[in-house]
């Protein structure tokens, strides 16, 4: 599936909650739990990408010349949220991750979490994916 | 409701309604404001103060032989009265404008520490303060050669005055300690810890940014060296702030900025610097600052800080008690002293994914470490969520608090 259509997918899966927040939140904290966890091994400090209030840990790595990230939270809501993310540009050549603008999660209503004044890691965690995808794609 | 006060005029109700942002809706619901510890609303006569002066009264002062800025020199220097007044304080040139407490402090760090503190000199903070009051302290050590000591806590959120006695010796130059903590809401006994610095002849700086809004600051009774605080903690505008200073060391300090406004004379070889508290005050001032601040402190004395801190005291106890009642609720700082303000983890769940649900409920409180990240570390937590009240809250509103609270948990579990 192409990204945008990834994309899309998430937006009607969002949709069906209309302007029950409680619901829309609730999906989110259900991604956030079956987020595949970032095996213990990585989870050092050198993964570790800090926001003011919650941290994030991203271990990128290169499959079949795709990039593949797992990750990690220990916030649960930042979790859900990274688990939309990793869905939409894991397993992605590293030209289509950088095109990618998340255009999406402002469509979903959550944008607010990817605001610098959220603080919670994510916009350095979306740094951080788009700067390992290039480096590994050069080392390939 | 009216609350039964030493003051009659006490009214909630009629309170609530001098804030007019308290009317507002946050993700369709009645906002409900508990971090005024971040930083207070303000009422109508603070924003009319403001707005005033830019319909009525802009104007620069101290230069202008004209109508206008003779009027609001006027003005300015009675908000200085106002402040002073405010807090006991002997002469207005004690009082300097400043842009808030960080400033304040970095003010005092500055200029109190080019003058007095050398190679091996030691200066006493807590473990309880904002980085706004490690961080100008630190660097000053840094550049100067001198170490930082460090008051350490108890579990409960108190500081080990033992330690601290332990600590003052010949080698001290300044203590600088809050008075009430941000977090923890801890209020520390300054008044004895600045006397048993002065038995060694060393001087106290107290944070008073968190003290203000809630206590009344008696400069001369708590016989303090340096005061600071912020506007807009005590309900005025943002980017105003004092500095309380005892003329002795004031006088004593060479200036912290430098620029128009603070001098006698300029040649190229020599300057003259003007007399106190223009000497501190380089650059055209936060004018509207100054007197919103005034209007501000004016409206605090109104309802009167007796009946606030007895208010606020029922809010505290009346929260405490409803959130310790949460199962898995655990309530970080359990000062004797406290002022409203309680910070909370509850179970495995991150603060921040609490407030994130409070928000959409509309319930405003702070999440996080608070600036405080040496106080984390004494807990071993990342943060807590903070709920700071004020006397425009209401029971009604901690009821909305709890039941949110139950909701969060219900939804992260």
């Amino acid at each position: 599936m192409r990204i945008a259509e990834i994309e899309n997918e998430i937006i009607e899966e969002f949709e069906l909650f209309g302007d029950d927040w409680e619901g829309k939140y609730e999906h989110l904290i259900d991604l956030g739990k079956h987020l595949p966890l970032i095996e213990k091994q990585y989870k050092t400090d050198d993964k570790l990408i800090k926001g003011c209030q919650s941290k994030v840990w991203l271990q990128s790595g290169l499959k079949d010349g795709k990039i593949v990230f797992t990750a990690d939270s220990d916030a649960i809501i930042t979790k859900g949220i990274v688990a939309l993310l990793i869905r939409v540009i894991s397993n992605r050549t590293a030209g289509e991750i950088l095109n990618t603008k998340f255009e999406f999660i402002n469509k979903i209503g959550l944008i607010e979490h990817l605001s610098p004044t959220r603080s919670n890691g994510l916009i350095s965690m979306i740094k951080q994916m788009k700067f390992d995808a290039v480096l590994l794609e050069s080392k390939a | 409701m009216k609350i039964k006060t030493t003051n009659s005029t006490f009214n909630i109700q009629k309170i609530r309604q001098d804030f007019p942002i308290l009317s507002e809706k946050v993700n369709g619901k009645p906002l409900v404001y508990m971090d005024s510890g971040s930083t207070a609303q303000k009422p109508t006569q603070v924003i009319d103060a403001v707005s005033n002066y830019y319909q009525k009264q802009n104007s620069n002062i101290h230069r202008g032989v004209h109508h206008l800025s003779q009027e609001i020199t006027i003005a300015y220097e009675k908000a200085r009265a106002t402040v002073q007044n405010h807090l006991n304080a002997e002469v207005p040139q004690e009082i300097i404008f400043t842009s808030g407490t960080t400033d304040s402090i970095n003010l005092v760090a500055s200029s109190f520490g080019r003058k007095y503190i050398n190679s091996g000199d030691e200066i006493i903070i807590s473990e309880m303060e904002h980085h706004s009051n490690i961080l100008p302290w630190q660097t000053l050590c840094e550049e100067r050669g001198a170490v930082l000591k460090v008051i350490p806590i108890n579990d409960k959120g108190e500081l080990r005055l033992d330690e601290y006695k332990n600590l003052l010796c010949s080698k001290t130059k300044i203590v600088a300690i809050t008075h009430v903590s941000n977090t923890l809401g801890t209020i520390n006994p300054v008044k004895e810890m600045i006397a048993l610095a002065h038995e060694k002849n060393i001087p106290v700086l107290i944070d008073g940014a968190q003290a203000v809004p809630h206590l009344k600051i008696d400069v001369q009774d708590l016989d303090v060296d340096f005061y600071c605080f912020s506007g807009h903690k005590l309900f005025g505008p943002t980017g105003v702030g004092i500095l309380y200073g005892r003329e002795k060391w004031l006088n004593e300090m060479p200036p912290y900025k430098v620029g128009g406004g603070i001098i006698k004379t300029v040649t190229f070889k020599k300057t003259e610097y003007a007399d106190l508290p223009l000497k501190f005050e380089a650059g055209t001032p936060h004018i509207e600052g100054g007197i919103g601040l005034a209007a501000a402190i004016d409206y605090i004395n109104e309802i009167g800080l007796e009946n606030i801190g007895a208010y606020e005291h029922e809010l505290l106890e009346y929260a405490t008690l409803k959130l310790s009642a949460i199962e898995g609720l655990r309530i970080i700082g359990t000062a004797k002293e406290k002022a409203s303000v309680i910070s909370f983890v509850i179970d495995e769940f991150h603060p921040l994914d609490i407030g994130i649900i409070l928000d959409k409920q509309g319930i405003a409180v702070r999440t996080g470490h608070h600036c405080t990240q040496p106080l984390m570390e004494h807990f071993s937590i990342p943060g807590t969520i903070r709920v700071s009240l004020v006397f425009h809250n209401t029971k009604e509103e901690i009821d909305v608090l709890v039941n949110g609270i139950q909701k969060a948990i219900k939804m992260l579990k």
